[in-house]
This record gives structure tokens, C-alpha cells and sequence, in this order.
């Protein structure tokens, strides 16, 4: 029995009397795909989804002449309304836990919810930075163990932990380097960086006083060693090199490339946004590194976010150890310390300085932590083994319908380049890109590296099961297809998102950006 | 191992496709020198999930959590309650494991956020247009002072004497590369800030002034008398906040004329966790300033069918497309604590934030009123928000070492911030929040009494 329509709602017939297909709704919402208001176009000044309790002294002010009187303009909901306004956010967002997300270089795995679980420990996640230190030895007892295993992991002495990002990594260990070379009283000038690094490197470099120059690429898309040999004059600091690079591939010529320049007394900065391709099997030590960032939430599975937070310790050669930054964790007889400015003297003089307050980003510590207690040694090196297995399962399983430029140069590391030689005229990288959306995979890490056309960089992790990739392949394989035979539909692509493509071009010439503003000029 | 889909015979047939013998034949470009055979040694196998926990817990164990004493830390980072429901949306996998929305037809979620975020910013700090987030408060100043020196093309930079040490440590240590010179100057016990002491030295080469409010002693600084000597001058006011609650007592900075605002966000939904991560605020007053900012913006735009939506822009400033000619060589924000942030501050609301602040205000004044009457304790500032000083008769370091001892978390001491300037030592700074109980208030001050005797 079907129920009674009640409403009187009926489909729309046409003059044959068929049905046609709903083509809007009076909400404009259409089943679970629900766009949402801003907080400012539903909420209220006077609303608030937080209480307190009452407190019975009597007011006072002790604010002087400076009491807010204006009003701040902040909407508030209640605490239904916000769940429901976050959630209805969340579910326009691609993740990580909805499907692949094969972004070349960013790296985006699996992120296992002990590491949650084990972060909001009240021991970790309530605890003040600046507590006396007895009573906060378990936490640098943390970031001490994870020290241990970056050194371990990489060969390397030392370590700065605190560091921000992997930006904030590079230059950690770009004022190491001249920190270094300020020392031995040897000015120099200028930092070299291929064609294929990531743009923080050289934005780094710059703003720690260097000019930059480029090294040119191999047709097989490594360093060019001849080039950079003979770019190696005095007036070089240091190399910045990403090994594996962004082509995906080993740097096979890592050691020699670091003893001229070591020879040539400059030092060796390597980019670790990608160690997670060579973690437990190859240590950077033993590659001639004297820098190198890690991207704890890239190799070591915490979450992005939507953009953070992240973490990037710095690991050091025994030349650059001594002008690592504050602070760092020392072990004595009498528990865990903290070597902080007041310290320096006795323990770390050439420091080169403070580059954040407090300590650095425990939360991520933590999960990184976690994270490796789980894999081990032997885990860990199978990571590194499936992730590049998964990418060259990949760059094998289409490389008869996408360009890939350096198929022929040894197989792929982590990740699997393509180009768009032999696409229809008029179309884009960013047309197949659009199209794989509609497939529902997040796109492949577009344009980057810059020294191959139309470059799509694809990442799977280690954490994809075949099955998956099985799909991922098939997808791929069929908007490529479409985009060789110049199926006109991908320009418009995506069709099945929340949003068509968004107008950057406006948003650009006259920005928004902020609720009930005038576009800026 | 529990994270590795791949079974032997996945490998075994992907093996096949790809045409190489075994998985060691994919790391042929590695030197063999620097090949390992087996895992690394020195670091243990794989353990279970029962195992780490347990491994963790222990660790976790070793600390005071803050909720398991009497506590009264601050000093750039307070306890605050955090509603539950934050928590619960920060974790869902949709924000938690979402990357920078650079696909924005699949990430409106977060860029919807993010407008929202920078809306609510830019409103607490009376300024146009905030940005996607910083790494931190520190990195947040540091970066503040570097686009003052851009847009003066000037680079003397006067450091009031009571912005954070680890703040002032951030700017010389950057300063020291950059070549900005640096005229700060140390913190003094007394009852105002030093306005005019700051205002003197203030000339035609200084780029930026910059000014913590409340400052690091409590203080509420009058940033309107500031703001007047740096403009005259050609100056660019730079304001640090580390406590947002504040900003809902007080007057803006915007408002009383900052030019640039810039602070630390933590107190609003991000939690204590040991320093970091936390939340880096930035804010200017003129929109015009827009184009010299550090950072991801994100701004509103119609999508092909004329829909509202919203994309990261004007990233012709950013690393990713200038290179070398970047404002800043930041990549990663601090999304998942600008999204923590802007939940709490949904929840808040103007009336739960101003509720807040009134309610933080209240128990401070309640707490140095009682702290006031122990004998060998005399309060330093008259005016403050929800921190002030306190000036103690004996060391305060080891003071509050001592109270640790009995569990009393006591607060900071201007030793433990200012371990070199022995006319500090005496200093301790006290911060009261909502979770500060007047129990806790009289078993701090009963704690002082015994120990002052």
C-alpha cells in the first residue's frame, strides 16, 4: 500500500503526459546535497550556545578607560544550530576518509585515530608550557623520544623540533646554514635550487637574504651534475635539493652531488617533503645531508586538516648541530631539561636563535609519535615500500594513455608523473582534473613540477588497498581517454560537485573577503 | 600491520604489471651504499594498538594536567573551557582529513569556514580583512613587522618593553637575517606602561611600533596615544594580542588605531597542549595593506551557475606562485585551530563572548583582591583584564617550583620569563579564567601565606 500524498505534490508531465525529472526544488537543496548560510545570515548577536555558571562576587571594572563600548558584531547559535551548520559544511569537503586523494608531494595517507585518541591525553592536551618542569617530564620525555627516532630514522645528530611547518623547517635550517658560514667569517651569497623545487624553497632562500639561482634539470629529469659542479664557485652557501625530487625520482647522484658541494664549502639542504618514499630504508645521513626538514604530517601520518596545522623538525649534520635553534630537550641525571635562552651558555652557545614561543607543535609530536611506536622499524620500512609500489602500479598501469616523461628514467619513487602531450587542442590539465571530480577522486597535484607541461603529479600512499587503486586507474584512464578525444563536457567539468568552477578572475580583481565588506580595491 | 591494506598477493600481482622481480629492484636508483637490507637498528618492531596506547598513557601520566590542580598559568596561553561540541566537529574526517582547498569546488566546506573565520577575526580586531591563520602569535609578529617594513621601506622597528620575551627572542632572531634593526627595550615594574618612554623613541626611519595589549605584565596599554606618535611619524602601529577573551571587554585595537593586528588565538578552542599547535591571528585596519599580507586569503566569487562560493585568491603574494618574490615563505596555516576557533566563537556569539570576558574579569579582580591581603604580597598593576602581577617578598621562581611540589600550578614567574633581570625575580604573574574556582583562588593564596611566612 503506498501511503497517502498528503502534500498534492505530483510530478511535472509534459504534454505527452510522461513524467520529466524534478529540475528544482523549492529549497534549492536537492536530498543530502544541502547548501548552508553563512553564520552571519543565520545567527544573532544576542544568541549564544555557551553558558557559565553564576559567581557571586560583586561586579567590578578594572579595565581603566579602555571598556569595550561598540559593539563587536560577532554572530552566535546554539549549540544544535552549530553542529548542524558545521556539518552541513563538512559535507562539501573531499577527505582523505571519503576516498584517494593522490596529491603529488602533499602526500595525504591515511591518519589512524589512536593518534586522536592518544593527543587529547590530559597529560598532553591540558598541560601549560611553561609549567614547572617536574611536573611536566612525561611531555618532554615525547618530544625526547621522537627526537631519538628522527635522529635514528635519518642518521642524523641533531634535531630542532621546534619548527612550525615544513616552510618553517626550510628556514630553520637555511639561518642554520648561514648562521654556520657567518661563523667561519664566509659571507656568501647566493642559494641554488633545480627548476623542479617547491616554491618555498627559493621564497625561503630570499628570506634569509639569498639570491637564488637555478640548477638545471637532465632530460631524465634529475640534477644535472655537471651543471651544478660547475655553478659551485665561493660564492654558493648551499644547495637545496628534494630527494626523491619532484619528478618522482631518486636523486641517483645524491652523494656526489653533496661531496662538491661540500668540497666547494657550501652545504647540503635537503627539501624531506618526501622521505615518506625512502623512510626506514634509506637514511639521508648517509646521503651527505647537512639539513632537512620533515613534514610530520606528511611521513608521519598527522592529519592536514584543511591546511594545518603541521610540524617540520629539522635534523643536522654534526657541522650545523651547534646552530640549531632553541629550544631543545635534554636528558640529565636528574630527569628531562629544557635548553632555553637562560641555558645557552653552558650548553649551546652558537645557537642561532628563538624561532617560536614555547616549544613547538606537541599536539603533532604526539601523533607522530604514536604513529611510529605503531609501524616500528619494520613497519615503517614497509611503508616506504608500498607507497612506492602503489605509485609505480600507477605510472605502469597508464602510462599507454598519458605522457609520462620519464618513464624511461628507472622506475618511480612515491609518486607518478604525467604531462598532457597528446590531449585535444584546447584542452587542460585542469579540464581532466575537473573531470576526475565528477568521478569522485580528489585531483592529482596540478602544474607542479613546473619543468613538465600541463604536469599532473599523483600520489597514492601506502595506504590505498589495490582495490582502490583498481578504480582510480579505471577513472583516470576514461577522462583521459576523453580528454585525447577532445569530449567538449570536460570543459565544463565538474558537473556532480557542490559548486561548478568558481570565477577566480573576479575574486581576484575585486576581493571579498570578509562578511558584509566592499570589495577591496 | 593494521594501516596496510596490501596483501602479499596484491604485491605479488602489482609486481607483475609493473615488470620488476621484487620491490627492492624499485629502489635500483638508491647508491648501494646507501641501501639498508633490513630495518633500521636501534629503534623497536611494530607494536600494537593496546600497546601504544599504553606506552602513551604512561608518558601522559608524568604530567600535572592543568585540570588536576589549582592553576593559574598564562603568560601567552590560557586554559579556557572548550565547549564539547568543538571537539566533535574538528574530528570529523571531512575538516580533519581535508587538504588546503585548492580544488574549492569540492572544499567549499572549509572555505566557507575560513571566510567565516576571517570575518570573526577581522570583527574582535576592528580591522577590514584578517587572514586564513598563521602558524602562531610569535610567527604572527614576526611576520607583522616584515610587511610594515615593506610597505614603509623603512626597517627600524621599536619593541615595547612588554611584548612577550619569546615574541621579542622570535624578532631579533629574525632581524638578525633580515637586517631590520631592533630597538626594544626591557620590562619595568611598574604599575603603568611605559607610554611615553615608547613614544620617545619613535623617529623618521621607524617602519613599525609594536605593542602587546594587554601587555605581558597585564597592563592595558592606551594604544590611541600610540597610534598618534608612530602615524606621526610615518609609523605603522603594530598590535600583539595574546588574549583574544580580552577583546571582548576591551576596546579593539582597530579601534583605537592599529594598523596592523596580529596575536595568538589559542584561548579561543584550541586547548593548552604544551605550547603548540596553536592559532596565528592577522588583521590590518586598511584594506589597501591587503596586497602586502603574508598568508592564504580566502574570498567570495560565483561558480559557472552563478551560485555563491567562495576560493582562495590573491595568491599572486604567495610562495607557490612568486617564488623567490613570495611576502612570505609560509605554505601550511593553522586550518583545524582556525576551524576550532571559529566553532567556539559560533558558539560564543557577541553575548557568550562578552558574558565571557566579564565573567574572566570578575574572578581576576576577586583573585588579586585575595592574593592582595597575604602579607609579602603586593599587586603591581591596578588595571588589567584577566592577568596581573603580583610582586612577591622572595624569589618567585622558586616559589612556584616549591607550590608544584604541594600541586599548586601557582602561575609564571617574571624569573622563568626573564631569568637574566634579577629586579624581576620577585615578579609573578597570575592569570584567572572561567575554570578558575574560588577554591582554587584560596588554596593558591593559602599556599602563599605558608611559603611568605
Amino acid at each position: 500500500m503506498n501511503a497517502p500524498n498528503k502534500s498534492g505534490w505530483k510530478p511535472a508531465m509534459n504534454a505527452e503526459g510522461e513524467m520529466m525529472a524534478v529540475s528544482a526544488t523549492y529549497t534549492g537543496n536537492r536530498a543530502l546535497m544541502l547548501d548552508e548560510p553563512l553564520i552571519f545570515e543565520i545567527g544573532g548577536t544576542d544568541t549564544t550556545g555557551v553558558d557559565l555558571p553564576d559567581i557571586d562576587t560583586p561586579a567590578s571594572s578594572r579595565l581603566g578607560n579602555l571598556a569595550r563600548t561598540a559593539e563587536i558584531g560577532l554572530p552566535g547559535l546554539s549549540e544544535p544550530e552549530t553542529v548542524r551548520h558545521y556539518t552541513r559544511l563538512s559535507r562539501q569537503n573531499y577527505a582523505i576518509d571519503l576516498g584517494l586523494f593522490p596529491l603529488g608531494s602533499c602526500t595525504m595517507k591515511h591518519n589512524p585515530r589512536l593518534n586522536e585518541k592518544v593527543a587529547r591525553m590530559p597529560g598532553f592536551a591540558d598541560v601549560h608550557p611553561l609549567a614547572p618542569l617536574p611536573t611536566i617530564q612525561g611531555a618532554l620525555g615525547v618530544i625526547y623520544e621522537l627526537a631519538e627516532w628522527l635522529k635514528t630514522l635519518t642518521g642524523m645528530p641533531a634535531v630542532a623540533m621546534s619548527p612550525k611547518a615544513g616552510a618553517h623547517g626550510e628556514l630553520c635550517g637555511i639561518l642554520a646554514i648561514r648562521a654556520a658560514l657567518e661563523a667561519r667569517g664566509d659571507a656568501r651569497k647566493v642559494v641554488l635550487c633545480p627548476e623542479s623545487a617547491h616554491g618555498t624553497n627559493p621564497a625561503t632562500a630570499a628570506f634569509a637574504g639569498y639570491e637564488v639561482e637555478d640548477i638545471p634539470a637532465t632530460p631524465e629529469g634529475r640534477v644535472d651534475l655537471a651543471a651544478l659542479t660547475a655553478r659551485l664557485r665561493p660564492d654558493v652557501a648551499a644547495v637545496m635539493i628534494t630527494n626523491p625530487n619532484t619528478c618522482g625520482l631518486f636523486e641517483r647522484d645524491f652523494r656526489k652531488i653533496a661531496d662538491a658541494v661540500h668540497a666547494a664549502g657550501a652545504f647540503v639542504y635537503c627539501d624531506g617533503a618526501n622521505f615518506n618514499a625512502i623512510v626506514g630504508r634509506v637514511r639521508p645521513g648517509d646521503l651527505g645531508v647537512d639539513a632537512m626538514h620533515i613534514n610530520l604530517h606528511k611521513t608521519f601520518s598527522t592529519p592536514h586538516g584543511g591546511g594545518g596545522p603541521g610540524s617540520g623538525p629539522v635534523v643536522f649534520s654534526q657541522a650545523l648541530a651547534p646552530f640549531a635553534p632553541l629550544p631543545f630537550v635534554e636528558r640529565t641525571e636528574d630527569g628531562f631539561m629544557l635548553v632555553e635562552e637562560e641555558n645557552l651558555a653552558d650548553h649551546h652557545r652558537h645557537s642561532f636563535g628563538r624561532m617560536t614561543a614555547f616549544h613547538g607543535q606537541m599536539g603533532m609530536f604526539t601523533r607522530a609519535l604514536t604513529y611510529m611506536l605503531s609501524h616500528g622499524a619494520d613497519g615503517l620500512k614497509q611503508v616506504s615500500e608500498d607507497a612506492v609500489l602503489n605509485a609505480n602500479y600507477i605510472l605502469r598501469s597508464l602510462e599507454d594513455v598519458l605522457h609520462a616523461p620519464f618513464a624511461d628514467s628507472g622506475p618511480c619513487m612515491h609518486e607518478a608523473l604525467f604531462g598532457d602531450r597528446g590531449f585535444a587542442e584546447g584542452m587542460s590539465t585542469l579540464d581532466l582534473a575537473k573531470g576526475m571530480i565528477d568521478e569522485g577522486f580528489h585531483p592529482m597535484t596540478m602544474y607542479f613540477p613546473l619543468v613538465v607541461h600541463g604536469a599532473m603529479l599523483v600520489e597514492p600512499t601506502e595506504t590505498e588497498s589495490k582495490a582502490a587503486l583498481d578504480q582510480f586507474i579505471g577513472a583516470l584512464r576514461s577522462v583521459a581517454k576523453r580528454a585525447i578525444a577532445g569530449d567538449e563536457s570536460l570543459k565544463s567539468a565538474p558537473h556532480f560537485a557542490p559548486r561548478r568552477r568558481l570565477d577566480e578572475t573576479l575574486a581576484a580583481r575585486k576581493p571579498v573577503l570578509a562578511w558584509n565588506s566592499p570589495p577591496q580595491a | 600491520m593494521r594501516y596496510l591494506p596490501l596483501t602479499d598477493t596484491d604485491r605479488s600481482a602489482m609486481l607483475e604489471v609493473i615488470g620488476a622481480p621484487d620491490v627492492d629492484a624499485l629502489f635500483v636508483d638508491v647508491p648501494p651504499e646507501a641501501r639498508l637490507d633490513g630495518p633500521i637498528p636501534g629503534l623497536p618492531l611494530h607494536a600494537s594498538e593496546m600497546a601504544v596506547e599504553k606506552h602513551m598513557r604512561g608518558l601522559s601520566k608524568q604530567n600535572l594536567a592543568a585540570a588536576d590542580a589549582p592553576f593559574f598559568l598564562g603568560a601567552g596561553a590560557y586554559r579556557h573551557h572548550v565547549p564539547a561540541s568543538v571537539d566533535h566537529i574538528i574530528q570529523r574526517g571531512e575538516f580533519l582529513t581535508a587538504y588546503t582547498p585548492y580544488q574549492p569546488e569540492i572544499a567549499q566546506g572549509t572555505l566557507q569556514m575560513l571566510f567565516e573565520f576571517q570575518s570573526q577575526v577581522a570583527l574582535l580586531y576592528g580591522c577590514a580583512v584578517a587572514n586564513a591563520s598563521m602558524y602562531d602569535g610569535s610567527t604572527a609578529c614576526w611576520e607583522a613587522i616584515s610587511m610594515a617594513s615593506r610597505i614603509t621601506r623603512r626597517n627600524r622597528v621599536v619593541l615595547s618593553g612588554a611584548l612577550h620575551p619569546h615574541y621579542v627572542e622570535v624578532v631579533r632572531t629574525m632581524a638578525k637575517f633580515t637586517g631590520d634593526s631592533i630597538a626594544d627595550a626591557r620590562p619595568a615594574l611598574q604599575a603603568q606602561p611605559d607610554n611615553a618612554g615608547l613614544i620617545a623613541r619613535i623617529d623618521d626611519q621607524t617602519a613599525s611600533v609594536v605593542v602587546q595589549y594587554p601587555d605581558i605584565l597585564g597592563r592595558l596599554p592606551d594604544l590611541a596615544e600610540i597610534a598618534e606618535a608612530a602615524h606621526r611619524h610615518g609609523a605603522l602601529l603594530v598590535v600583539v594580542n595574546t588574549e583574544p577573551v580580552a577583546l571582548g571587554a576591551i576596546k579593539s585595537p582597530g579601534e583605537l588605531g592599529a594598523d596592523i593586528v596580529v596575536g595568538e588565538g589559542q584561548s579561543i578552542g584550541v586547548g593548552l597542549q604544551f605550547g603548540g599547535p596553536y592559532l596565528g591571528l592577522f588583521a590590518v585596519r586598511d584594506p589597501k595593506h591587503v596586497r602586502q599580507m603574508p598568508g592564504r586569503l580566502c574570498g567570495e566569487t560565483v561558480d559557472a551557475d552563478g551560485k555563491r562560493g567562495f576560493v582562495l585568491t590573491l595568491s599572486t603574494r604567495e610562495q607557490h606562485i612568486r617564488r623567490e618574490k613570495a611576502t612570505s615563505n609560509i605554505c601550511t596555516n593553522s586550518g583545524l585551530c582556525a576551524l576550532a576557533f571559529s566553532v567556539h566563537m559560533t558558539l560564543l556569539g557577541e553575548a557568550g563572548l562578552r558574558r565571557l570576558a566579564a565573567h574572566n574579569h570578575q574572578l581576576a579582580c576577586r583573585a588579586a583582591d585575595v592574593l592582595s591581603q597575604v602579607p609579602g604580597v603586593t599587586l603591581l598593576n591596578p588595571a588589567f583584564f584577566n592577568e596581573f602581577t603580583v610582586l612577591l617578598e622572595g624569589d618567585a621562581r622558586n616559589i612556584v617550583r616549591e607550590l608544584a611540589d604541594e600541586g599548586v600550578l601557582a602561575g609564571v614567574s617574571l624569573g622563568r620569563l626573564y631569568p637574566d633581570l634579577g629586579d624581576l625575580a620577585g615578579g609573578l604573574l597570575v592569570a584567572v579564567t572561567e575554570t578558575t574556582t574560588e577554591e582554587d583562588i584560596h588554596a593558591l593564596a593559602a599556599a602563599l601565606t605558608e611559603k611568605l611566612a
